[in-house]
């Protein structure tokens, strides 16, 4: 009775040869779906089953993790995330992202450049960037293997006749390595400079949906676009309150009812290590608090 | 230069050579052969059941033929057997050099999307990147099938029925197709919009030089648009010929009984 009632990193081992089967051919084709059999996760679709699966499958013994929720450490679901491998995996965690080996995230890229060690592992809720405007699956596999991919331009189109400008701000898509058309998951499209000629390797998982693709380490990954109407990471034109930064992503805060608001960086790492640094915004939390170690095998 | 335009103008664009179609014991299509010249516009009239829509699924490449082949003259001037083509091909096909004109607009259309963008789709497909010049070339189409420009950020379920087959005509035509195929095109609409749209499409056909093959329970359809007509019964094509010929003077009892059932104006 004192034998582990799962496996390191919950899944079992033959469950992870079958995923990192998927995520060795989606390395293969940069941008392809590669279809895997996804497993009942203990969390709900939605949470991030995919990308638990993805990391389960290739975290090892001495990898740390770090795991974001919308560029957040400490979120919900970040929080469960990496408690959950903390436990099953007896892991070292981390909220800094140069320490990380594995990060899992979903919907942003750090603002902290990656480095060729790093795997950076998405949680994709709808993996199929033609998918509200065809359907069939059987039509939009077709259409990415004969690389038919003027309907992601009429999803462009009808943007700038709608608003005047491209207004998809989030999920933007992207041509891999100038083959298949695919879909950054709900990152906002500010992160897709990001992507394009990355060190790290980039792993996206799709639990419902049950898909795994992948960006190799330097691969070209270009955003659609019209000649006339250009790719334009967007990003509120303001510094963050807290620390100052002119060029991170920022999440904006409603701070009372009569209209009040801040900017602050949506990566918490990167705004408390600015923080840190001594870089000061307008409502800088002063004087700044040490980080607590965050306790590891936990 | 113009030798070589007479050239092509004599040879075939699309040529049926005895096709069949049949569902187990059932012979929908039965041994068709004809030939279709550039610029030509060929009326396929008959009954419910007759097998008109089977054989213009065959001719479109969109069902494999039982027996027989299809043949069509690609832009390259080399003529190909369609089943020889790859799937790539035969798609690459089917959104630049024909078009195809479906009864139900819905099914030709992308309904929830702009008319704009519903005609400059085909443009964006074959690599189309400049947003003015789609849109540019979206209006002068909506135009040309006379659709009031100020409603081309509409989508086409806002539309009237005519006007969705007017704009789903716009929408086939933008890429300069030489062969379109339409399938009942006028069924639906009441008289006076079916008038509208005929006199626009024989405009259109005139002007474009198209070849069109139609099909059409509706003599008066294949009157006013076709050149040549093809009585089909059972499967099989039982008179053809000049449509006038065909329509005014008709031999076989089974087109005479057509030609005969229309009621007097």
């Amino acid at each position: 009775m004192n034998a582990p009632a799962y496996n390191f990193a919950y899944l079992d081992e033959q469950t992870k040869r079958m995923i990192r089967r998927a995520i060795l051919k989606a390395i293969a084709i940069p941008g392809y779906q590669v279809p895997f059999a996804s497993r009942e996760m203990p969390m709900p679709y939605g949470w991030g089953t995919g990308g638990v699966q993805v990391t389960a499958a290739i975290l090892g013994p001495r990898d740390v993790l770090k795991v974001i929720d919308q560029g957040s450490d400490d979120t919900t679901n970040a929080i469960s995330i990496r408690k959950f491998f903390a436990k099953t995996a007896g892991v070292a965690t981390t909220t800094s992202t140069d320490e990380a080996t594995v990060i899992q995230t979903r919907h942003r890229i750090p603002e902290t450049a990656l480095h060729e060690k790093q795997v950076l592992v998405y949680q994709v809720p709808i993996p199929e960037p033609l998918r509200f405007l065809e359907p069939r699956e059987t039509e939009t596999r077709r259409m990415h293997a004969l690389a038919e991919y003027g309907l992601m331009h009429v999803k462009l189109y009808e943007d700038i006749a709608r608003f005047g400008h491209i207004a998809t701000a989030y999920a933007y898509p992207v041509k891999v390595n100038a083959r298949y058309v695919m879909d950054p998951s709900p990152t906002p499209k500010f992160d897709n400079p990001k992507m394009d000629n990355c060190p790290a390797l980039q792993l996206f998982g799709a639990g419902r949906e049950k898909r795994i693709y992948a960006i190799p380490p330097y691969t070209r990954v270009v955003s659609l676009d019209f000649e006339d109407h250009p790719f334009e990471p967007y990003r509120f034109n303001a510094p963050c309150t807290l620390c100052g930064a002119e060029d991170s992503y920022l999440d904006e805060i409603v701070t009372d009812d009569k209209g009040s608001r801040m900017f602050v960086c949506s990566d918490t790492d990167y705004c408390e290590g600015r923080q840190a640094a001594g870089h000061h915004g307008a409502l800088s939390a002063a004087p700044y608090k040490d980080k607590a170690p965050e306790a590891s095998n936990g | 230069m113009a030798d070589q335009d007479i050239q092509e103008a004599d040879q075939p664009l699309l040529i049926a050579n005895s096709l069949s179609k049949s569902y187990g014991r059932i012979a929908a299509c039965r041994d068709v052969s004809f030939a279709l010249y550039p610029g030509e516009v060929l009326a396929i009239v008959g009954e419910s059941g007759s097998g008109k829509s089977t054989l213009l699924q065959m001719l479109s490449g969109q069902l494999a033929a039982s027996d027989g082949q299809v043949s069509y003259r690609m832009r390259d001037g080399v003529t190909r057997d369609l089943a020889s083509l790859g799937e790539a091909e035969r798609r690459l096909l089917f959104r630049t050099d024909w078009g195809f004109v479906h009864q139900d607009p819905a099914q030709g259309l992308r309904m929830a999307v702009s008319a704009g963008a519903n005609v400059g789709e085909r443009l964006m497909a074959v690599g189309w990147n400049h947003y003015s010049r789609i849109r540019e070339s979206a209006s002068d189409w909506l135009t040309r099938v006379e659709i009031d420009v100020a409603r081309i950020d509409d989508a086409p379920r806002t539309y009237s029925g005519g006007m969705r087959q007017r704009l789903q005509i716009a929408r086939n035509l933008v890429t300069g197709p030489r062969l379109v195929f339409m399938d009942e095109p006028t069924g639906g609409l009441d008289v006076s919009v079916q008038a509208r749209l005929l006199d626009l499409l024989r405009n259109l056909v005139a002007e474009l030089h198209l070849a069109v093959v139609i099909v059409t329970h509706d003599l008066a359809v294949a009157r006013l648009l076709s050149h040549r007509v093809m009585v089909m019964k059972g499967g099989r094509v039982v008179e053809t010929g000049l449509t006038d010929q065909v329509l005014d003077d008709p031999r076989e009892p089974y087109t005479q009984l057509l030609v005969s059932s229309i009621l007097p104006p």
